[in-house]
């Protein structure tokens, strides 16, 4: 009989630099892991995990290069000899405004965010960008007052603030975008009626009865009933409807 | 022939009709262009100081969008970007040292020598059109227009930018004449109309650009044709200012030449966009029933 003995694979174990400190850690962690891995606890500068929240922003530069790198903690793989911080927040002034009380006009945007127009086209926002986001694109888009364009340029933006970092006129960008998202998603995208109808169909007390029928069901039927609810079939073609169509 | 073309900010904002009238004219002149793709605010004014490189990246830049976008000659329509493009332009080509630094701190974009040829509407249907061809196109002439054309400095100053003789130009003059206008040349056409200092110094401005309008007006000019969106707003918008400070002042219809160039070439009128225009300037055309012959 042959003995199976388990092997331990062990990761080559890299230098880089945290914040100025040399650590060794494993080469297959990404940033944030090796930071964890080099003894540092997060109460900060870390969310999702997912690379979805923008929480976890790093800049770091490599031997031999003047270029500034930037990327997600959580996303990015350490390399040899890189010297990292995280930056989980920038300071960046977001203006208040009423949004009901806007219209959708450029001229809105440009009293809101006079900084827009220090801008001078040095894309050091774009270069630093961990999402790839053409940040430079959008806040030219805006300075001719096309907000549509600048929704669309921006909408991968994670909000981590790395552009405000590096921006030489100051601008809070990231803020800048979300109002033009925000003014193109209630005013310069159509509408869409079915939703309006839905949602006053809810309003009216349309889900309430089954809702209130759920809450007072005992743990058996409640099981029951989800077992017997109606799922499309496997096989179900594209003009498959169910019986009972809440939806709409 | 297709062109390249780059509009700038405040035509896509408070002066569409300089854009509009301008598009249509082309269409209707059978000439192609392209909007360039990603194009950046101009900067809108050429800085004066010697060593102020950063100022030069937005319009740099910009020429090597028109590179990448495969021209070699763009097409601008406000005097302003005209200016700033084309004096960034002359930089790239005639100073190596500076032309280095830009090109070193832009290091993400390939190098750029200056060599886009920019050119602004009116030496471009000069030289690619010809007037001949511009007055064959002619539908409405605009016969009996007493009509003063009014340069500003942006498109002659300094003079290795300038689309005509510095102080003596007759670019604009001959282009409106193709169009069948009868022209009043007068001293001031080529002074400034006050331009930015509207901001610091608004009364400064108001005064120069009421010379301007009263000595047309003294020269016989019924209305003025204008190339700059910043002249449009000093010596247009602020005029009511103007009739209730200085007496004496008449008021003066102000157009773009290219709106005057699209009611000649008969085009669609919405491209006219004359609401942007003082109440005067529309009452003017219809005047002259050069708006009712388009829609008949
Ligand atoms: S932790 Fe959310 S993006 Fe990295």
């Amino acid at each position: 009989m042959t003995e199976v003995k388990a092997v331990e694979i062990k990761a080559k174990l890299i230098p880089i630099y945290i914040m100025g400190k040399k650590y060794e850690v494993p080469e297959t962690l990404t940033i944030m892991k090796a930071i964890e891995y080099a003894g540092y606890q997060y109460i900060r500068g870390c969310g999702c995990r997912g690379g979805v929240c923008g929480a976890c922003s790093t800049v770091y530069r490599k031997p031999g290069s003047y270029k500034i790198m930037s990327g997600l903690a959580c996303q990015t793989v350490v390399e040899p000899e890189m010297y990292l911080t995280q930056i989980p927040f920038y300071p960046a002034i977001r203006s208040t405004y009423t949004f009901e009380k806007l219209t959708g006009k450029p001229e809105e945007v440009f009293d809101l965010y006079h900084e827009l127009f220090r801008c001078v086209a040095c894309n050091a926002c774009s270069k630093v960008c961990p999402m790839d986001v053409e940040v430079m694109d959008y806040i030219a888009a805006l300075k001719r007052g096309d907000i549509k364009a600048a929704a669309e340029i921006s909408f991968d933006c994670i909000q981590c603030g790395l552009c405000a970092s590096r921006c030489m006129g100051e601008l809070p960008q990231y803020h800048i975008a979300q109002l033009a998202r925000r003014i193109n998603g209630r005013y310069l995208t159509p509408q869409a009626e079915h939703l309006k109808t839905m949602v006053a169909n809810i309003e009216a007390g349309r889900y309430q009865e089954s809702l209130t029928g759920l809450k007072v069901m005992d743990i058996n039927m409640l099981k029951e009933t989800y077992t017997a609810r109606e799922m499309e079939p496997a096989t179900g073609g594209e003009d498959w409807i169910p019986k009972e169509n809440i939806g709409l | 022939m297709k062109i390249s073309y780059y509009p700038g900010c405040t035509l896509k904002t408070k002066a569409k009709n300089l854009e509009s009238s301008a598009l249509a004219c082309l269409d209707a002149l059978g000439v192609e262009y392209e909007e360039l793709p990603r194009w950046n605010c101009c900067g809108a004014v050429y800085s004066l100081s010697d060593d102020d490189l950063i100022h030069l990246i937005a319009p740099v830049r910009d020429l090597i969008r028109v590179q990448e976008q495969g021209f070699d000659t763009v097409l601008t329509l406000c005097s302003m970007c005209y200016n700033t493009l084309a004096r960034a332009n002359e930089l790239m080509k005639n100073d190596e040292v500076k032309r280095g630094t830009i090109n070193d701190f832009m290091d993400e974009e390939p190098d750029y020598k200056g060599e886009i040829k920019v050119v602004h509407f009116l030496d471009f249907i000069r030289d690619e059109i010809g007037w001949d061809k511009l007055k064959a196109n002619v539908k409405n002439p605009l016969n009996g227009m007493k009509l003063a054309p009014y340069y500003g400095c942006t498109l002659l100053r300094p003079g290795d930018v300038s689309i005509d003789k510095s102080n003596s130009p007759v670019v604009f003059e001959e282009c409106m004449e193709a169009l069948g206008a009868e022209i009043v040349k007068f001293p001031k056409a080529i002074e400034c109309c006050g331009s930015y200092q509207v901001l610091g110094n608004p009364e400064a401005a108001l005064k120069v650009s009421n010379d301007i309008i009263t000595e047309a007006t003294a020269f016989g000019a019924e209305a003025m044709a204008l190339t700059c969106p910043l002249c449009d707003y000093n010596l247009g918008h602020r005029q009511e200012e103007m009739l209730k400070k200085y007496e004496g002042t008449k008021a003066l219809p102000m157009f773009y030449f290219t709106q005057l160039m699209a009611v000649a070439l008969g085009v669609d009128p919405e491209n006219y966009n004359l609401d942007l225009n003082q109440a005067v300037s529309q009452e003017f055309l219809k005047g002259k029933n050069l708006l009712e012959k388009v829609s008949t």
